[in-house]
């Protein structure tokens, strides 16, 4: 597949700088990359590394101000990019390069049928009107994979699932067959065995089409997955490319060889686990959750089963891992178990009292003992308060756990042992990193000595590298301190680092339960193995090479 | 569901409404006697008592309520003293030119700002942007008694070209809509610009570049649909304000609409008529707001009632 041809694109020295209030500051800096026809090309990168902003001045997305193209060149197929007027790039845009997104409800239009938005693309470029456009639409979202696409035509993005509104984004952007599709991140917001299916899809279409694919992505395993090449970025600068293979098999780069090391492996090392756990900690039975939906005197009753007969039990110094696609009901288990919405029915008990019969003064003190990490470090933090007051915050609720003049000092302390500084204390969130507010929040969860944390997602929105850290933490912690953790992700390959038993969930249901190594290594339940399977295996190592064209729509998302 | 909805909204409003026409009935009657007004200052007691007879007057006023709502039931509205027909009619009489008057102040007011602010919004920081600011917010902010007066003043009375109140010609219609729309102009140039700035910084507008779609289609297009909800909003809450009667434009210009009619009434204690024109009003207004949130489902899918 690695086209001898001359690059369909090229970027020479490109360096952008973003104009904020005060400095500019350097987005990209003196980047150089080129793609072939039928060529895929990752650009790796965590947030912030300036990926998706090179990518931004190839299609002329990027504002100019506060955007600033200070030097370099755009070369497509001869025409310098750069000294493009409006009506040139837009003749591009759309018939010769074409671009999907990561968050496709967010870059639907809301208010119009998706068949209207993918007619807009012929309409743009004068290929017909009317009739005619919705023959090839129709025929557009067949070939994506869109069931009944005569019919669905007419619906609106948020009558379809997210992996089918990326199935409508991709068909929008193939519809006059670009030689260049840009994927910026296409599958970030997608549960994993949907991400399969997109994946897949997108490499029969390059197949068909020969059109040259630069995928943008911070996840490894859909580097390795999709990539021919491979550019490596970090803080704005390209820092190490080549042949996928290459690149992943032997990194030259450090920061290159330190996300490859962030990514858990089957053989990797394991994290310290409390080889004896002690007492039954918590014990969950039958545990369900039910929702009643439609509301009038005269609609039907209907019963949505969010959380339907859970149960499991977590000992002292041991973790849990609950593992689901969104919507599998794992976070309606967590928000039942602090106590933050009331169980249909079942029991749970939390050292041998029940967690639903406490009250007043009871459940103040059994919030104590219960603490949880929300996936967002963002929103799950008061942007008025300093670090301090974060921290302290339980203190003031609970008068019991400290007093007021050992306060300053368990700061620090809490600071220190979640890996930050004494003098991070005065500083606000918003001057923190993602990781770097995630250990805030587990140092204001462990500020109420705890017994359990619950964590929600608690590392699903940082980077890969970043993951690592603070899985590692919380499992020092777990060493340390004797806690136990109800793990929250959608993300399997995390927990097989971290946890000592796994709970699979799928719609509201427990389907499967095992000791971690089991489970991988021999699951029993169809899911599972989906989920396990869902995970890419890189593009050098994958034994199918050519499915027969149209396989790969088949599946339902 | 969606007759349901009206169903629904038009039950609650019901419910206001009586509440509305029990305040007006007892605050009305707080005015005085209307007998003072109507006979001549040197009538007789008995007179007096007769006409308060005649009228209903003479009964102790949770009487005259009960009375009152028993020919609601009827519908009955009772009799205008003034003018000595049903009150109702004389309010029905009034209300076309008040709403001509609205509508179409109302429909150049929106549709104006709509392309001012749409086109202000579109060049941020502009000239036509910044000169579209300035206008709007002095109308927004100019009281319309003060504009009424001075454009009196300044066309009628200095230049001579238009005439100064009344009805009939198309000329005496340019003055009233002029200073009423000003105030929706201005207000509604402000939402139409900020909404538009944001929903021009919308993802869906960057897919709308990269599909290679022409700057004028994606901002009327695609920008524009997506912020008029808000508009829609503040557009209803005005229009409302004018079919409630511009009382002070339609006074100053001598407008023979229902606010017009409101204050006369009130003045001259006509306790009938006050109360069907607050009641026309108020039926005009429940459809009004009925309109707004029917156009909401139209303009966004999302909304379904």
């Amino acid at each position: 597949m690695n086209a001898p041809d001359k690059p369909i694109l090229r970027i020479d020295k490109l360096t952008v700088d973003f104009l904020s209030e005060g400095d500019p500051v350097r987005a990209v800096d003196d980047v150089s990359f080129d793609v072939c026809p039928g060529e895929t090309l990752v650009i790796l990168g965590e947030s912030g590394s300036g990926k998706s902003v090179s990518t931004g001045t190839v299609m002329g997305l990027i504002d100019c101000p506060p955007g600033d193209i200070v030097s370099g060149s755009l070369v497509f197929d001869g025409t310098d990019l750069s000294g493009l007027d409006d009506e040139g790039r837009r003749e591009l845009n759309g018939r010769r390069i074409a671009m999907i997104f990561q968050d496709p409800l967010a870059y639907l239009n809301p208010v119009y049928t998706v068949g209207r938005q993918i007619a807009e693309v012929f309409e743009s470029h004068g290929e017909g009107e009317g009739g005619a456009v919705r023959d090839k639409v129709v025929r557009l979202l067949e070939r994506v994979g869109i069931p009944e696409a005569d019919e669905r035509i007419d619906y609106y993005p948020h009558q379809f699932s997210g992996g089918q509104r990326q199935r409508v984004m991709i068909a929008m952007a193939i519809a006059l067959k670009p030689d260049i599709l840009i994927a910026d991140e296409p599958t970030t917001a997608l549960d994993v065995s949907v991400q399969a299916q997109i994946l897949e899809l997108l490499r029969d279409l390059q197949r068909e089409t020969g059109m040259a694919l630069i995928m943008i992505t911070h996840d490894l395993e859909v580097a390795a997955a999709m990539a021919d090449r491979i550019i490596v970025m970090n803080g704005g600068k390209v820092v190490e490319s080549g042949k996928a293979e290459d690149v992943f098999t032997n990194p030259s780069h450090a920061y290159t060889r330190r996300l490859m090391s962030a990514v858990p492996h089957a053989d990797a090392p394991k994290v310290p686990r409390n080889a004896a756990p002690g007492e039954v900690l918590l014990q969950v039975a039958h545990l369900s959750k039910h929702y009643k939906l439609g509301s009038g005197p005269f609609s039907p009753k209907r019963e949505f089963r969010a959380v339907d007969d859970v149960s499991f039990t977590l000992r002292r110094g041991e973790t849990v891992g609950i593992v689901g696609e969104s919507g599998s009901g794992k976070s309606s288990i967590a928000r039942m178990l602090l106590r933050l919405n009331e169980p249909t029915s079942g029991a749970a008990l939390f050292a041998g009292e029940d967690i639903f019969k406490f009250k007043g003064r009871a459940l103040d003190g059994f919030r104590r003992r219960v603490q949880m990490v929300f996936q967002d470090p963002f929103g799950s933090m008061n942007p008025r308060m300093n670090v301090r007051s974060i921290i302290s915050e339980p203190w003031a609720i609970h008068r019991d756990i400290l007093p007021r003049e050992r306060w300053n000092e368990r700061v620090v302390e809490l600071l220190e042992l979640v890996g930050l500084k004494a003098d991070h204390a005065e500083r606000h969130p918003h001057q923190f990193s993602g990781g770097q507010r995630q250990r805030i929040a587990i140092a204001r969860a462990l500020a109420s000595e705890p017994e359990l944390i619950v964590c929600d997602e608690a590392v699903s929105a940082l980077d890969v590298s970043i993951q690592m850290q603070v899985i590692e933490l919380l499992a020092d912690l777990r060493q340390r301190l004797g806690l136990s953790y109800v793990f929250i992700t959608h993300d399997l390959p995390i927990v097989r680092q971290f946890a000592d038993r796994i709970l699979v969930m799928q719609r509201g249901r427990i389907v499967e339960e095992g000791e971690t190594e089991a489970l991988f290594v021999s699951p029993q339940h169809e899911y599972t193995k989906t989920l396990l399977r869902a995970v890419p295996q890189p593009k050098w190592l994958r034994s199918d090479p050519a499915p027969i064209a149209g396989q790969g729509i088949s599946g339902k998302v | 569901m969606m007759l349901g909805y009206i169903g629904r909204r038009a039950y609650h409003s019901v419910i206001s409404v009586i509440g509305l026409l029990t305040l007006v009935f007892f605050l009305t009657r707080l005015t005085g006697d209307p007998s003072a007004l109507y006979l001549p200052l040197d009538s007789s007691l008995e007179a007096r008592q007769a006409f308060a007879r005649l009228n209903g007057l003479d009964q102790p006023i949770y009487v005259q309520f009960f009375q009152y709502l028993q020919n609601l039931m009827s519908l009955d509205f009772g009799q205008s003293l003034r003018q000595n027909r049903s009150a109702i009619e004389v309010a029905l009489e009034a209300f076309p030119a008040t709403l001509k008057l609205a509508l179409v102040a109302m429909t150049l007011a929106t549709v104006l700002a709509i392309v001012v602010g749409a086109l202000a919004a579109a060049r941020p920081g502009s000239l036509f942007d910044r000169v579209a600011g300035l206008v709007s917010l002095a109308g927004a902010s100019t009281p319309d008694f003060w504009i009424a007066i001075v454009g009196i003043l300044v066309f009628a009375v200095g230049l001579g070209m238009l005439p100064t109140s009344g009805t009939g010609t198309a000329l005496h219609w340019i003055m009233p809509i002029v200073v009423l729309m000003l105030r929706p102009f201005g207000l509604l140039v402000q939402v139409v610009r900020g909404t538009m700035i944001s929903a021009l910084a919308s993802p869906f507008i960057k897919t709308a570049h990269a599909k290679g779609m022409k700057r004028r289609k994606i901002i009327f297009g695609h920008a524009l649909r997506n912020s008029l909800l808000p508009v829609i909003t503040v557009a209803g809450d005005l229009a409302t304000g004018l079919i409630n009667g511009a009382v002070v434009v339609e006074t100053i210009f001598g407008w023979p609409g229902i606010g017009k009619l409101m204050i006369d009434s009130i003045i001259q204690r006509d306790f009938a008529v006050v109360q069907s024109t607050i009641l026309v009003t108020a039926i005009a207004i429940f459809i009004v707001n009925i309109a707004i949130d029917l156009l909401y489902a139209v303009l966004d899918p999302r909304i379904r009632y």
